[in-house]
């Protein structure tokens, strides 16, 4: 067996996988919060919530109407989706225009009563979410054992990731979203119905936090409380890539995913803080975050 | 102005005889360590503009200082406390000085970054006790001549305290330098362009904010006897952040008021209701948001200068 500083090859690799696989989990969490502040300026301290609450509504489909994973990989979303469009017809509209602070308030209060409420339902003790058949069972590339469903959400994560960053960068679409981020009024001028816009692009971003959740709930057990530590972490990611950059928040979800399972090799006791130490030297060094422009 | 003197004597008179109107000591105790933290974190929220999600962390880490030097060195109670109070102001510098470059959301996000690594030193570090905390703190004795074990002694010793907290941020916030603060609060580049050098200004304020939440959390592990990561959780940023929203941003007796119903509603509420709390919790931050920015206090100085 080959040995690096004394730690087996196959374990390195099989951490950097799992790194990955947060990693993954971070990308598609810290883009979804970026697409949602990058328009509307909102801090979405609810998006652990959601992410909670599709892998609940995935877990709870499957239980109660046997829907299976792949619907309730497009189920899921919608659903959450749609609580979370009405959150921001109902809540979060009546705040625009007042201090960003007030909507980061408001969302940790939303998390507050959807983490409350899942506990309550479903009790303390986490349920697991079986791995689908399809998915199930591993690849031996010779040198590791590579369980198939984590190859899975890798892949799902880049394509999601990279198909939103194309939509937001390269279409017309997001042309128009960027333009509602530059100047509101005038875009509304225009005719563009951009309250309408804003109710889409924060139910898409929740939408995206709950895909995230149905994508771990095999992997991870479902609790209620999955996404509340999460959340603090990608937004450490988020202030790391740079606020509202989106290729930013993609790539340092990933690295930083891959630099935590590293830890866990290298220090364990380090693994759960080494992303705060890592965006507290980047704040030092490039306040603005690597990719951001300030 | 005259209702508020008013106020202050009643209040004044209530925190004298509370525990001959047949108050529990022990839960007033715990309401004035709270209200202290709510104030100290109203210094920077209410008089400085800086929104801190991680004050908790402050709070935390003192009341877990306290609690070690305490138990495992019998340190007495008011070397116990300073110790905790200087480590949070060492903490209050380091985290300042980092959280300080941005403003606004990051501020607030970077805090609570900071204070999530907090948390994690306080659930691996060797001397914390892990899961289950510090438990059995003694409180000692005041300068090795008061034993504090009676809880009608301990008592004065808190209100003395709150009293000694609450008429210092009243001064900070009066002097010069709270002045300055003001400005920043309300027009940064202003402040910059009148010569201010704001950082300074805004770390001096970050650090004696995380100075005085760090005594309330010291005072806390005295009075109950055990520093936990409940004292360092999230959750606990989020209250005190509740606490000073409800009573009143920016006023002086409003983070009192909030805490006192922050912390009556969850004694009496989590008998009633049981693990609903943080959903009640959660739905009161909604409603002080959207309805109630003000606060009560804030609520009630508008009324008044309506009439």
């Amino acid at each position: 067996m080959t040995e690096i500083f004394g730690i087996p090859v196959a374990v390195i690799l099989g951490q950097l996988m799992l790194g990955l696989v947060n990693g993954s989990f971070y990308a598609m969490l810290s883009l979804g919060l970026a697409v949602i502040f990058g328009l509307m300026g909102v801090v979405n301290f609810a998006h652990g919530a959601f992410y909670a609450l599709g892998a609940f509504a995935a877990l709870l489909g499957l239980q109660q109407l046997g829907i299976n994973y792949w619907s309730a990989l497009v189920l899921a979303p919608l659903a959450v989706g749609l609580v979370g469009v009405v959150a921001e017809r109902l809540l979060l509209r009546r705040l625009y225009g007042l201090d960003p602070l007030y909507g980061l308030l408001l969302t940790f209060g939303l998390a507050l009563v959807i983490e409350g409420s899942l506990h309550q339902f479903f009790g303390a003790s986490g349920q697991s979410y079986p791995v689908p058949d399809a998915l199930s069972g591993v690849f031996n590339l010779g040198f590791m054992i590579l369980p198939i469903y984590r190859a899975w959400v890798i892949a799902v994560s880049i394509v999601v990731c990279f198909s939103t960053w194309f939509v937001i960068e390269r279409t017309r679409l997001g042309a128009t979203l960027r333009a509602a981020k530059e100047n509101a009024p005038l875009l509304q001028a225009f005719g563009v119905n951009v309250p309408l816009l804003v109710l889409a692009t924060y139910g898409a971003g929740v939408a995206l936090a709950a895909l995230a959740g149905v994508l771990s709930a095999p992997v991870i057990l479902v609790t209620s409380e999955m996404g509340s530590s999460l959340v603090i972490v990608v937004f450490a990611v988020v202030v790391i890539g740079g606020m509202g950059s989106i290729l930013g928040a993609i790539v340092s979800g990933m690295t930083l995913g891959v630099v935590e399972g590293f830890t866990k090799v290298i220090y364990p006791e380090a693994s759960n803080i080494v992303v705060f130490v890592i965006m507290a030297l980047v704040l030092i060094l490039r306040p603005a975050g690597l990719f951001g422009k300030e | 102005m005259r209702s508020a003197g008013a106020f202050y004597v009643v209040a004044g008179l209530f925190l004298l005889c509370a525990p001959f109107l047949g108050v529990y000591p022990v839960f007033m105790m715990k309401l004035l360590c709270f209200a202290m933290f709510a104030c100290a974190f109203n210094l920077l929220l209410g008089f400085s503009g800086m929104l801190s999600f991680g004050h908790a962390a402050f709070f935390g880490a003192s009341a877990y200082v306290t609690a070690w030097v305490a138990t495992a060195h019998s340190w007495g109670a008011a070397s116990a406390i300073l110790a905790g109070v200087v480590v949070s102001g060492l903490m209050g510098l380091v985290i300042g000085v980092i959280a300080i470059r941005r403003r606004g959301i990051y501020f607030a996000m970077i805090t609570l970054a900071l204070a999530q690594l907090v948390y994690f030193v306080c659930l691996e570090a060797p001397f914390t006790g892990g899961e289950n905390g510090i438990q059995g703190v003694p409180r000692g004795s005041l300068f090795g001549l008061l034993q504090l074990k009676s809880d009608m002694l301990m008592y004065y010793v808190v209100v003395a305290a709150f009293v000694a907290v609450f008429a210092f941020i009243r001064r900070v916030v009066h002097s010069p330098f709270g002045q300055v603060l003001k400005a920043i609060r309300e027009n940064e580049p202003r402040a910059v362009s009148l010569g201010y050098n704001i950082n300074h200004y805004k770390l001096v304020a970050f650090v004696i904010s995380a100075m005085l939440a760090g005594f309330a959390g010291s005072l806390k592990s005295l009075v109950l006897g055990f520093a936990a990561l409940s004292d360092a959780v999230q959750g606990n940023s989020g209250e005190v952040i509740l606490m000073t929203l409800l009573g009143g941003t920016g006023t002086f007796a409003g983070p009192v008021i909030g805490a006192a119903t922050v912390i009556t509603l969850q004694e009496y509420l989590s008998d009633v209701v049981g693990g609903w709390v943080t959903v009640i919790i959660g739905a009161v931050f909604i409603v002080c948001v959207l309805l109630f920015r003000r606060g009560i206090v804030g609520e009630l100085a508008v009324l008044q200068a309506r009439r």
